[in-house]
């Protein structure tokens, strides 16, 4: 089977040679090899069949984020469909060196360097991402939040008097005339390759769509995405460097109340996320005590809703 | 009264725990250690609750009682609706009290570092 995925890769890639095909991950709906063609090394991203949206949406998004001068892996090759040659759905990227574990890149003395060149980084990253005109990638919907986690959290049946209190204070706040843009839609450490030389890809952009630029800001200022590190952007920054750079790079000017509020959306999402995840568990889905535990871990995303929101009521 | 011989539930999960944390924790690497690491908190997560969690449902149901709501659904229906918006202040208090009460089940360490 992986002899006959090296044949169509080389097809793909237009290679000659394709050695070293291992494969590094495996989900739900894609799997991830590394390969090397003709000298080369590279990444493979297939969708199985059928399930979500097309990986064709998110080629087109990582081709134009690199067109951007975003820092992204460069796509080789694409193709959609059971016609493509590897029989469902496909990226081929640049594999690009580095580290993605977010406790090393916080903690580890080689990226002290880079932990400084980070929020400057992160936010001029952003800023090039929201510059795209949002027709580039077709394919990208938009879609209300409030509304949609709403329904996840009904759907799960394990009300929490904390998150009715934030979707209500969320609402009443809700950014008024908010651009619209690409957003990446998993902005944080774990899904960036960082070098000693700091950032050097933005990875995992199947959750991009169309929305207000804000959300990746606040999502990179989520507890969870600090690591337990006390600075509040990804673990490495304070707010006001992220802004900084964020509008030195032409994002625009930002206001922290709107940035708050996606900060403060992402915050309940995590936490809801945490239910979803204790569910793969509890469903049989995938027995767990590690999935099991991250049920308990809903709390504190509650408590720093209310760290967050108090005086703000 | 329970009808079981010593020892009680919560000292039967930490023999458990202690022996994860003596032989397991020191006997294996990488993920598999990892494992065992959360193994412990969970188990030391019990004990905790085992502890703890009798005071805790009488406060939680006193608190919910002042609120005239039956259960943490009603409560969380009630907030939706705009019911209860006159006592919002009030609230937000008695249900922060009981997340806190949560926590220092799941994670003291998370409560006091906040």
């Amino acid at each position: 089977m992986t002899a006959q995925l090296a044949d169509q890769l080389a097809c793909a890639v237009d290679a000659t040679s394709v050695v070293d095909l291992v494969r590094l991950s495996g989900g739900a709906s894609r799997e991830t090899w590394r390969f090397v063609a003709d000298g080369r090394p590279l990444i493979l991203q297939r969708q199985r069949s059928g399930d979500g949206r097309d990986m064709g949406v998110e080629a087109s998004v990582l081709r134009a984020a690199g067109a951007a001068g975003m820092p992204v892996a460069q796509v080789i090759a694409a193709g959609t469909g059971d016609d493509s040659p590897l029989g469902a759905s496909f990226m081929v990227m640049t594999a690009v060196e580095g580290e993605t574990i977010a406790r090393k890149i916080l903690r580890d003395d080689e990226y002290a360097e880079a932990r400084a060149m980070l929020p400057a980084q992160l936010g001029a990253a952003l800023a090039q991402l929201h510059a795209i005109p949002v027709d580039t990638a077709p394919g990208l919907v938009e879609q209300d939040q409030i509304e949609y986690y709403r329904t996840v959290m009904d759907t799960l049946g394990q009300p929490h008097p904390t998150f009715e209190l934030v979707f209500r204070w969320l609402e009443q706040h809700r950014p008024v005339s908010p651009r619209q843009a690409i957003v990446h839609g998993d902005f944080r450490l774990g899904n960036v390759i960082v070098g000693t030389d700091g950032l050097r890809a933005v990875l995992d952009w199947e959750l991009a769509h169309l929305g207000d630029p804000m959300e990746d800001l606040g999502w990179l200022c989520v507890k969870a995405w600090r690591f337990g590190s006390a600075k509040p952007v990804a673990g490495v920054g304070e707010y006001q460097e992220l802004f900084d750079a964020y509008e030195a790079a032409g994002g625009g000017r930002v206001d922290p109340d709107e940035a708050l509020w996606w900060e403060v959306l992402g915050t309940l999402k995590w936490g809801i996320m945490c239910i979803l995840q204790c569910n793969a568990h509890m469903s049989g889905f995938s027995r767990s005590h590690e999935l099991a535990a991250i049920g308990r871990r809903v709390c504190e995303n509650e408590h720093d809703l209310f760290l967050a929101l108090e005086g703000r009521w | 009264m329970i009808p079981h011989d010593m020892p009680t539930s919560r000292e039967l999960v930490e023999s458990v725990r202690e022996w994860l944390e003596r032989d397991v924790l020191t006997g294996t690497t990488g993920r598999l250690q990892f494992h065992a690491r959360v193994a412990i908190n969970v188990l030391a997560m019990v004990e905790r609750e085992l502890e703890t969690g009798v005071v805790q449902a009488a406060t939680h149901q006193a608190r919910l009682d002042q609120l005239g709501c039956a259960d943490e659904a009603e409560l969380a229906a009630r907030i939706r609706s705009g019911e209860l918006d006159d006592r919002a202040a009030e609230v937000r208090e008695l249900v922060w009290a009981s997340v806190r009460d949560k926590l220092s089940v799941a994670n003291p360490k998370y409560l006091a570092g906040s």
